[in-house]
């Protein structure tokens, strides 16, 4: 996969992720390119298409459209699968999930991500794995937050 | 500055913080990195699998070449550690690929691939998955060392699709068993042909068939996830068949599975399923079952709401195609080019005059389908489809007498495409005494009609009908003196176009001048072309290519039109000199321009009494540099002082060649006693064979005259040629020696070639004596783009993908000569550290590997200026 875009369908960018080498000004363009592309087309149409040499394969999923892009050997179905798998992390993480968590937690949607693929291929497809590394990584982080609360109550840190 | 802070922090919140900073905003060249690296390391060192995860996945998402230079020899021994924690191999194993991805020569290969391969055992399924990527990309670049991968893929595989949907816990996804595993192993395959164990290839084919066994069994789910599954494990599958292409049964069953999707409700499935059918039509073994499917297809073509499927159904049309549905397929084809969208019209034009030439047995169909194909879309109908007509029209002869009554006809039509207006000037110029016989197409109203589109088309069109007309004349002496009127008024002779005016001048004075043996002989029908490929079918394959590259794309082409080209020389070339475009009329180099006075026994007394040394005069100064700039060039101007300017336009074909000097007098006075000669040393002459007329001996001021020299490659070559100029200006005697640029590399034709046929050749090539190696330090920024302009000029094909290392350049071509062919490959390693270019030379001859080796040398040396064309 060389990169995965998050777009609403008034065509705001929510988060993007490139697993290739690209300069800014390219990632506009194709940003710009694409987005304009997959809203333009219909709701019956199929989910992949050809753009310039590489695959598209995007899915909506109420308001967000999921798109990535494959090479030509990848298989589209199962990338239409790995956006159906990323939902699934996100909605089970948040509980339901909307767009707004995705815009207040951009974060954690790309921990969740990072722990789903890396580098452009699937890292572990378990559902339970994913999740069981973020919330450990959760509790570590409220862990530091509670040692950062006790400090400031005796009064290690300097005062600001 | 901040997040490089954070990053050294033992918190975990500021580290983490710190990492997706460094991930989303980073891109891989900034400066911090080497900062961050230093971060990175120390947590690869912390033993802690979190921070260790966090190192990783920043790598990763990174992935600069410092990243690579710093971590690809610590990587790999995490990755195969067996006190690694699964989750941070996992990590590791994706994260290396990444590396590999961007720097392939940074990640050294050693003892721990075959550790690798067997992380396909692993128990852990998210580590196998993980593995399977790695070795995948690796296994393509380096098969043999991955060998191993194939026997562990394939049990592995089995293991999955016998397994029950439950067994495999959380990986199994909508009742299916680990899909992405499944799909990625299948890929891994597609690496190897079929495996050579009889077991483990028995293995393979049993779990090929489960799989197309289970495609038949009634679903286990309702929801789309499940099928989407399912299918994209069975579509994987079905590659892999393909890509063995040695069972006839798997092929055939795939075929009717794909069959069956061909009709399917999914949109998705039926696009899939045209796709991968694509595919199968190009396997003998299966052809003919897709050809079973043509009418479900051909309805995909008509009924189709999403353009992108339909453009698939073009797609298999055009890969199911042969004799025996041909003019089925045609005529579908034209008939929805009618209806098409915008976007895809080019492409199906090119592919119905393809189909319609290849698999043409009647060729009066083929005439029929390309006239409409201009009719229905004339703006898509490319100069490379209307000049093959041409070709083939004149290559048959039984076909001439249809096209020009066809055309005729079609001319008729009160609007019709410029595009049938060329195609119909130039037919009717060549055969149009054929239908002459018929009063209803008499030559005056043949002329009428053509002459009634005159003014509405482009000047290329209006100098190509002035030729028809000039071609008119000779076959029809009853209609010379309309065509002189026409010639003769205002708007030919006064043209504002050069071109035009120029055509109607020498016409008009050829047509009264010129007796009518002469007028036979000059304006006689168009020789047969020599056979060649389809111009088209080689658009077609750039049409296919990477847009990315358009600006190389485009001076392919022009190369293309250069090499295939039409049946003419583009008469747009703005020719302010007496250009070869005259050529349209098979003139070549004998232009009517009324002869000029004998060389008169004066002229020699002249020489014989002048002071002047006849001897050479050493070379001009600074016509060494502009001598390799013609290395990848054949027009430009050769050399210029104050007086002379000598101008040069060339072609080359397989072993032959045409050279144009021109010589231009850029003073207001007469150079008297003109004598340009060619010189060749006694070696020379042997191997490069030089034909040229004698010219003028007096040059007016501001004139210019041509001289032709046809040049024929015997046998390979390494010096030019030297053009020695001598005349006399004013009362002083001039003498200007220049090397004329015919270089071996002019008779170099491009060869494509695929990967392992490119070296399997080159290690053919092996001996000592036909390596030549040159390394030199770059004198100019090392710029792909521009290397690659510059091998493709010098004459071979650039080949793609073929090297390894993607840095590398490779090139392969024939040099003709009339002896021999001998093969040429070439490889171009740059090496951006050192500024240097190392370049090797292989081919069947020492003396060839040697010349061509020292001439590109030179050339990469010159910067790219801009008077080179395929740096444009």
């Amino acid at each position: 996969m060389q990169f995965m875009l998050l777009f609403s369908r008034q065509g705001k960018l929510r988060l993007q992720k490139w697993y290739v080498p690209l300069s800014d000004k390219e990632k506009k363009k194709i940003t710009r390119e694409l987005v304009q592309t997959v809203l333009a087309r219909k709701p019956k149409m199929c989910s992949f298409l050809e753009w310039r040499d590489l695959k598209i394969v995007y899915k909506r999923y109420a308001s967000l459209y999921f798109c990535c892009a494959i090479e030509d050997q990848d298989n589209e179905l199962i990338t239409l699968e790995i956006i159906h798998r990323y939902v699934e992390l996100l909605d089970k993480y948040f509980g339901s999930v909307c767009e707004l968590d995705i815009i207040f937690n951009f974060e954690k949607a790309y921990f969740i991500l990072d722990e789903f693929l890396l580098g452009g291929e699937v890292q572990e497809t378990s559902k339970k794995n994913v999740l069981k590394a973020i919330e450990q990584a959760d509790l570590l982080q409220e862990k530091t937050e509670n040692i950062d609360l006790s400090k400031s109550f005796i009064g290690c840190k300097p005062a600001y | 500055m901040e997040a490089v802070n954070l990053l050294s922090s033992n918190r975990y919140t500021e580290k983490q913080i710190g990492y997706l900073f460094i991930s989303v905003l980073v891109n891989s060249n900034s400066e911090l990195i080497r900062l961050i690296n230093n971060a990175i390391k120390n947590d690869l060192a912390s033993r802690n699998p979190t921070f260790m995860g966090l190192a990783l996945h920043c790598i990763a998402n990174v992935g600069s070449r410092e990243m690579a230079e710093a971590f690809a020899g610590e990587i790999p021994k995490i990755l195969v550690a067996g006190d690694t924690m699964d989750s941070v191999k996992q990590s590791a194993a994706l994260c290396l690929l990444r590396l590999y991805r961007t720097s392939p020569d940074l990640v050294p290969m050693g003892d721990w691939t075959s550790r690798v391969v067997h992380l396909l055992n692993d128990q852990h399924l998210g580590v196998v998955t993980a593995a399977t990527s790695l070795i995948t990309t690796l296994a393509q670049k380096n098969p043999e060392e991955f060998k191993t991968s194939v026997s562990l893929a394939v049990s592995r595989l089995s293991r999955i699709v016998t397994s029950a949907s439950t067994d495999l816990q959380d990986y199994t996804y909508y009742f299916v068993p680990a899909p992405w595993l499944s799909v990625k192993l299948l890929r891994l395959l597609q690496c190897y042909p079929p495996p050579e164990d009889p077991a483990v290839r028995g293995r393979l084919t049993e779990c090929l068939e489960t799989i197309l066994n289970k495609a038949q069994e009634p679903p286990k789910s309702k929801k789309v996830q499940h099928s989407n599954a399912k299918n994209a494990v069975l579509f994987e599958a079905i590659s892999l068949i393909i890509h063995h292409d040695s069972e006839p049964s798997l092929l055939v069953r795939a075929c009717g599975q794909l069959g069956q999707f061909l009709q399917h409700r999914e949109t998705n499935l039926r696009y899939l399923a045209l796709e991968s059918m694509c595919a199968l039509a190009g396997s003998e073994f299966s052809h003919d079952a897709v050809k079973t499917h043509i009418d479900t297809v051909i309805n995909a073509l008509k009924t189709e709401r999403d353009v992108s499927v339909r453009q698939r159904a073009v797609d298999l049309l055009y890969a199911m195609c042969d004799r025996s549905n041909a003019q089925q397929i045609v005529a579908e084809m034209l008939s929805y080019l009618e209806t098409a969208d915008y976007s895809i019209r080019e492409e199906i034009v090119l592919k119905v005059a393809i189909l319609a030439e290849k698999y043409a047995v009647d060729y009066t169909w083929y005439v029929d389908t390309i006239l409409n194909l201009i009719r229905i879309a004339g703006d898509y109908v490319s100069e490379e489809v209307w000049y093959r007509v041409i070709q083939i029209v004149i290559n048959r002869d039984d076909v001439q007498g249809y096209a020009a009554k066809t055309v005729f006809e079609a001319l008729q039509a009160p609007a019709c495409h410029e595009n049938l207006v060329k195609v119909g000037g130039y037919i009717l110029g060549e055969f149009g005494n054929l239908i002459a016989g018929d009063p209803r197409s008499s030559p005056l109203i043949q002329f009428h009609l053509l002459h009634s589109k005159f003014h509405l088309c482009s000047v290329p069109t209006r100098a190509l009908l002035l030729s028809t007309y000039i071609k008119f004349v000779n076959l029809f002496p009853e209609v010379k003196t309309t065509i002189q009127d026409v010639l003769r008024s205002d708007s030919q002779l006064k043209n504002a176009d050069v071109e035009l005016q120029q055509r109607a001048v020498e016409y008009l004075r050829l047509s009264t001048v010129a007796s009518t043996d002469i007028l036979a002989t000059v304006l006689e029908e168009m020789p047969p072309f020599p056979e060649r490929e389809s111009s088209i079918l080689a658009k077609l394959k750039k049409k296919k290519g990477p847009n990315t590259v358009t600006d190389l794309e485009e001076a392919k082409r022009e190369r293309s039109a250069d090499v295939n080209g039409g049946p003419e020389p583009a008469p747009a070339s703005a020719a302010s000199t007496p250009s070869p475009s005259a050529d349209l009329l098979g003139l070549g180099a004998a232009p009517p321009a009324p002869a000029g006075p004998p060389p008169s026994s004066g002229g020699l007394l002249v020489d014989v009494f002048s002071d002047s040394p006849s001897a050479v005069a050493p070379l001009a100064p600074g016509s060494e540099d502009n001598f390799a700039r013609f290395v990848c060039k054949n027009n430009g101007v050769l050399f210029e002082n104050q007086l002379l300017q000598i101008g040069l336009k060339s072609e080359f074909r397989q072993n032959l060649g045409r050279m144009f000097i021109f010589y231009g007098n850029k003073t207001s006075t007469q150079f008297l006693n003109f004598t340009p000669t060619l010189i060749c040393s006694d070696d020379l002459q042997m191997n490069l064979s030089l034909q040229t007329k004698p010219v003028d001996p007096t040059v007016d001021g501001g004139a210019q005259v041509q001289q032709v020299v046809n040049i024929e490659c015997v046998s390979d070559f390494t010096e030019a040629p030297v053009l020695n100029i001598q005349f006399r200006y004013g009362g002083t005697f001039q003498n200007v020696s220049v090397k004329l640029p015919i270089t071996l590399n002019k008779f170099f034709q491009p060869t494509e070639m695929a990967s392992q046929d490119f070296f399997q050749r080159w290690k053919q090539l092996s001996n000592p004596q036909q390596e030549v190696q040159n390394i030199f330090k770059a004198k100019h920024p090392m710029d792909t783009e521009i290397t690659k302009a510059k091998i493709i000029g010098f004459g071979s094909a650039l080949l793609e993908e073929v090297d390894p290392n993607p840095a590398n350049f490779v090139g392969a071509g024939i040099i003709h000569t009339r002896t021999t062919q001998i093969g040429c490959l070439l490889r171009l390693e740059p090496n951006l550290q050192a500024q240097m270019y190392r370049l090797t030379l292989r081919t069947s001859k020492e003396t060839v590997s040697q010349r061509l080796c020292e001439l590109l040398s030179v050339f990469l040396h010159l910067c790219c200026v801009s008077s080179f064309p395929c740096c444009k």
